[in-house]
């Protein structure tokens, strides 16, 4: 291999354009997917070390996957458990943070800390899968409609343009309240909505791809239409793929959080948009009980910024030209 | 010119689509339309009454010409719920969403715009350290939280702005005009105003920020140096100008989907819009009136779609010259 990453800015230009060039005798093996995909692990560990916010943005999720993992540990309470004052066997309602709950009890007598914990768990998982659907539809899209053109690029763009005029927010809500309130309906009013930008970038870098050298050479050797876009084509559009994910996950999660909020989330569970929509129905903000509906919107924020901390930093090393 | 003619039939295109899905959409929806219009006092001929004077005895197709034609008319229905028509009803609170989110849009393109070319400017140092993280956390706040916030510090705890609404009840005006421009009404407007511009300046502030960096590196820039301008003149003059011009596309595009967004910053502050109108028509399972508000979102985001795909055309030779070959 090639020692791409120079360290020593003193060698001379000739010495690192040599040093660059491969000795084909003893290089390893480029092409294929297993090559492919070794050089994507590579480079996807390589950036947190070069990039400050790529790192703290992959320190933040592992914090919350760790989090989602173990919550049934962390927490102290069930989150629904209505809980009682032990002597007086009253209702323990609008604690203040504490000892015995860290982030105080809610207007119901539930603790907020374990809510928050559980809570988690159903932010990663509907931004997650959301963001997978978001993706996985606009790469293949982006593919398909870069890499053919014509009447295939015709229709998916004109819906796309449909997708683009329908009001998003408003639509997931109409859609969660129609088809039930359930995180499965959000995901799908999210899916639906949310390909066409990833799809129009993921286009138009296949377009320019299409015509490389590579994509030639891959046709004189007899390679089969579908054969060049999914083993040639698509491998290079992944790191995109990857960066839009990223930046998915987290208008999943701000989405799931607002349509809960408005009510049309599920009422059986715990969610930070479930956490907030009880605080304001109850009327917290009046109580000023900054300990049950801050930490609920710091999670969000820090979750959602992470993807977009990950996004900028793999954007900022791997693509230097759209830097911004 | 040709262009411009075509874009527009195809936005109407698009609406028309967007409109047709709507339709059926509400028409396939589980559960009787007229739901709640029926409670246990209505008798079947009652029913039967009501399901023709809404035409819902015709055919799928028959209903959807009927509405085609009525939407043409500016007609959007009956709502169940407020016993009036919808297009009353949708108009009448159309006003007060375009007043919150263009003054919220105002604010944030003017601020973001600014603080953009400052952090552009001033490159590699610690206030862009702080800057550009700060501004990535607002846009990853969600609208309704930060509402919240707002609305607990500075009208619970502070008692300077009113918790919610558009006017103090009980005052009565006596024109739309007079309405609007009140104290009263500025005071309602301020919270909601600021939480969407909080919301909204991020966009601006990193796009302007990459658009002036890219600008500072050419050659214009360099000849200006070369003529002696003070590098405030270069900023402000020069760069400025032609960084904005994907912002002012980013403004056009905005305004679509801050109207649909603002969907959570009504309900927070319940002020009297378009998108708390659709978030209470469809928890009180009032359809027609779902559907006319979500026309009307609808249209103005076609309609914005529309703008900024113009002004990018007109502002931008390069795309003009391409487009006319």
């Amino acid at each position: 291999m090639p020692q791409a990453t120079d360290t020593a800015g003193a060698r001379s230009v000739e010495q690192r354009a040599l040093a660059r060039l491969p000795d084909l005798a003893s290089a390893p093996r480029r092409s294929g997917l297993a090559a492919m995909a070794g050089r994507a692990f590579r480079a996807f560990w390589r950036v947190p070390s070069e990039n400050a916010y790529a790192a703290i943005g992959l320190v933040i999720y592992a914090l919350f996957v760790l989090t989602a993992i173990f919550a049934d540990q962390l927490i102290h309470y069930e989150p629904l458990e209505i809980l009682l004052n032990e002597e007086t066997y009253q209702l323990a309602r609008n604690l203040p943070a504490g000892s015995e709950h860290w982030l105080g009890t809610t207007y119901g007598g539930r603790d907020i800390y374990s809510q928050l914990v559980i809570g988690t768990r159903s932010a990663l998982a509907v931004g997650i899968t959301a963001a997978l659907c978001v993706v996985a539809i606009g790469t293949l899209v982006g593919l398909i409609s870069g890499y053919f053109g014509g009447w295939a690029d015709n229709l998916l763009m004109r819906l796309a343009d449909i997708a683009l005029g329908i009001p998003f927010l408003p639509f997931v809500i109409v859609l969660a309240s129609f088809l039930g309130a359930a995180q499965s309906n959000v995901v799908l009013g999210i899916a639906l909505l949310l390909w066409p930008n990833s799809a129009r970038v993921i286009r138009s870098q296949v377009m320019s791809l299409r015509e490389r050298a590579f994509v030639e050479a891959a046709r004189v050797t007899g390679a089969g239409q579908w054969r060049i876009l999914f083993v040639h084509i698509a491998p290079n559009v992944l790191s995109l793929a990857f960066l839009y994910t990223s930046v998915a996950v987290g208008w999943a999660i701000l989405t799931e959080a607002s349509v809960s909020f408005l009510g049309f989330g599920p009422s059986n569970t715990v969610s930070w948009g479930y956490m907030l929509q009880d605080a304001y129905a109850s009327q917290a903000m009046g109580r000023g009980q900054y300990n049950w509906f801050v930490p609920p919107g710091l999670c969000i924020v820090l979750v959602v910024m992470a993807g977009f901390f990950i996004s900028r930093g793999y954007e900022e090393v791997l693509f230097p030209k759209l830097k911004g | 010119m040709k262009y411009v003619l075509s874009r527009l039939f195809y936005s109407i295109l698009v609406l028309w689509i967007v409109g047709t899905i709507l339709f059926f959409m509400f028409r396939l929806m589980p559960g009787s339309p007229l739901a709640a219009f029926i409670d246990q006092t209505t008798t079947l001929e009652q029913q039967q009454a009501l399901i023709a004077r809404f035409g819902l005895d015709k055919s799928l197709f028959e209903q959807y010409l009927i509405f085609i034609q009525n939407v043409l008319q500016g007609d959007l229905g009956q709502s169940f719920f407020h016993r009036r028509p919808v297009t009353d009803v949708v108009m009448e609170a159309l006003p007060n969403t375009v007043i919150l989110t263009m003054s919220g849009l105002v604010v944030a393109y003017v601020f973001g715009v600014l603080a953009g070319a400052y952090l552009a400017w001033r490159r590699g140092t610690t206030v862009e350290g702080i800057g550009i993280p700060l501004a990535l956390a607002t846009r990853a706040a969600p609208e309704f939280w930060l509402g919240m916030v707002l609305l607990a510090f500075f009208s619970f705890h502070l008692g300077w702005f009113p918790a919610g609404g558009a006017n103090t009840v009980g005052l009565s005006y006596d024109s739309e005009w007079e309405r609007i421009f009140t104290l009263d009404y500025l005071r309602h407007l301020a919270l909601p105003v600021l939480t969407l511009a909080i919301y909204l300046q991020g966009l601006p502030l990193l796009l302007m920020r990459s658009n002036m960096i890219e600008i500072l590196q050419e050659e214009f820039v360099t000849m200006g140096k070369m003529k002696g301008l003070s590098s405030r003149t270069i900023v402000l003059n020069h760069a400025a100008r032609n960084a904005m011009l994907p912002v002012a596309t980013a403004f056009a595009l905005g305004v679509g989907s801050a109207i649909g967004g603002n969907v959570v910053v009504e309900t927070i502050f319940s002020w009297p819009g378009i998108g708390r109108l659709l978030v209470n028509a469809v928890s009180a399972s009032d359809y027609p009136l779902a559907q006319g508000a979500f026309l009307i979102i609808t249209a103005v985001l076609i309609a914005m779609n529309f703008i900024a795909d113009m002004t990018y055309h007109l502002l931008d030779p390069r795309i003009r010259l391409a487009a006319s070959n």
